[in-house]
């Protein structure tokens, strides 16, 4: 019979670390996706991935049980992948001359006709990388959360640690950066 | 809405439409698993290394200060001389009488 969540991390809790596997194995999943927003390559998100499990492993006994497990380590992870972010602030400043031919394709299609642009075309899923990767790992952070994976205010103050007013005025600061970064962008582009 | 916003809220909708993939690579569960085995069988070892090492600094600096004690207050060391004196003729004050006796 398959052990139940509780049951699983209060055998850890008593010194049965192999109960934690099972842990692993069902929260991975999320864990991974979560890491993929924040990094690129796939050893970076393993590492995240690791660490993240690797902390939750140490601090499990601060986990009080009051709040599903899914949500304590979720909070665990993106603050993990926010320190990643901190610790990896490296392409922000590279020109926008280096796009693609397909990405110049997809804007200039945009440019064209707004509606006729793909929202599922390789070429766009690349141009959110690069824009996402320019942005400050708050903002980055804040955009994702907030526009790209649709969560409240609220829950993005409990997921990170801010208060409610900083998400905000975070929020408020990133949209004007992506703004910012797209208008480099069409600089860098056009003229 | 102008052009930002909109080129904004389409690639805002792009990463909507696009959700990261969640496949987690073949026994990843085993490696951590691993790791967290390496750690705890490290971890006695480690508690007796940072426990060393601490013992070792804090002698350090007791030895640091008593010899900054010692060389700035000479008087002290007199009187150090003086508690080395005492210390001989006290211990050997039982000989000194059987020599006097005799």
């Amino acid at each position: 019979m398959e052990r139940t969540e509780a049951e699983l991390i209060a055998a850890v809790l008593q010194g049965d670390a192999a109960s934690f596997e099972p842990l692993v194995q069902r929260y991975s999943p999320r864990v991974f996706a979560t890491a993929r927003r924040y990094a690129r390559r796939e050893s970076e998100i393993e590492d995240i991935a690791q660490e993240v499990w690797l902390k939750a492993f140490e601090k499990l006994k601060s986990f009080r049980g009051e709040a599903p497990f899914e949500h304590w380590l979720m909070r665990l992870t993106v603050r993990t992948c926010y320190d990643f972010l901190r610790g990896h602030q490296r392409n922000r400043e590279s020109p926008f001359s280096d796009l693609t031919e397909p990405e110049n394709d997809w804007l200039e299609r945009f440019v064209a006709q707004p509606e006729t642009a793909s929202e599922n075309a390789e070429a766009a899923k690349l141009l959110v990388g690069r824009i996402l990767e320019r942005l400050s790992p708050p903002a980055r952070l804040v955009i994702t959360l907030l526009e790209i994976e649709d969560r409240s205010v609220k829950e993005i103050a409990r997921l990170t640690g801010w208060s409610v007013p900083l998400v905000k005025v975070r929020a408020f600061r990133a949209r004007a950066e992506m703004r910012k970064i797209m208008a480099k962008m069409a600089r860098d582009k056009y003229l | 809405m102008d052009h930002w916003q909109s080129l904004q809220s389409k690639l805002i909708a792009v990463a909507r439409a696009n959700p990261p993939s969640d496949r987690v690579p073949y026994a990843f569960e085993k490696r951590v698993m691993a790791l967290l085995a390496a750690r705890s069988a490290a971890e006695p070892l480690a508690l007796w290394v940072r426990g060393l090492w601490r013992a070792a600094v804090s002698c350090t600096v007791v030895a640091l200060l008593l010899g900054a004690w010692a060389f700035f207050n000479p008087a002290a060391s007199t009187k150090a001389d003086d508690l080395s004196q005492n210390f001989e003729s006290t211990l050997l004050a039982s000989v000194d009488q059987s020599d006097q006796m005799q």
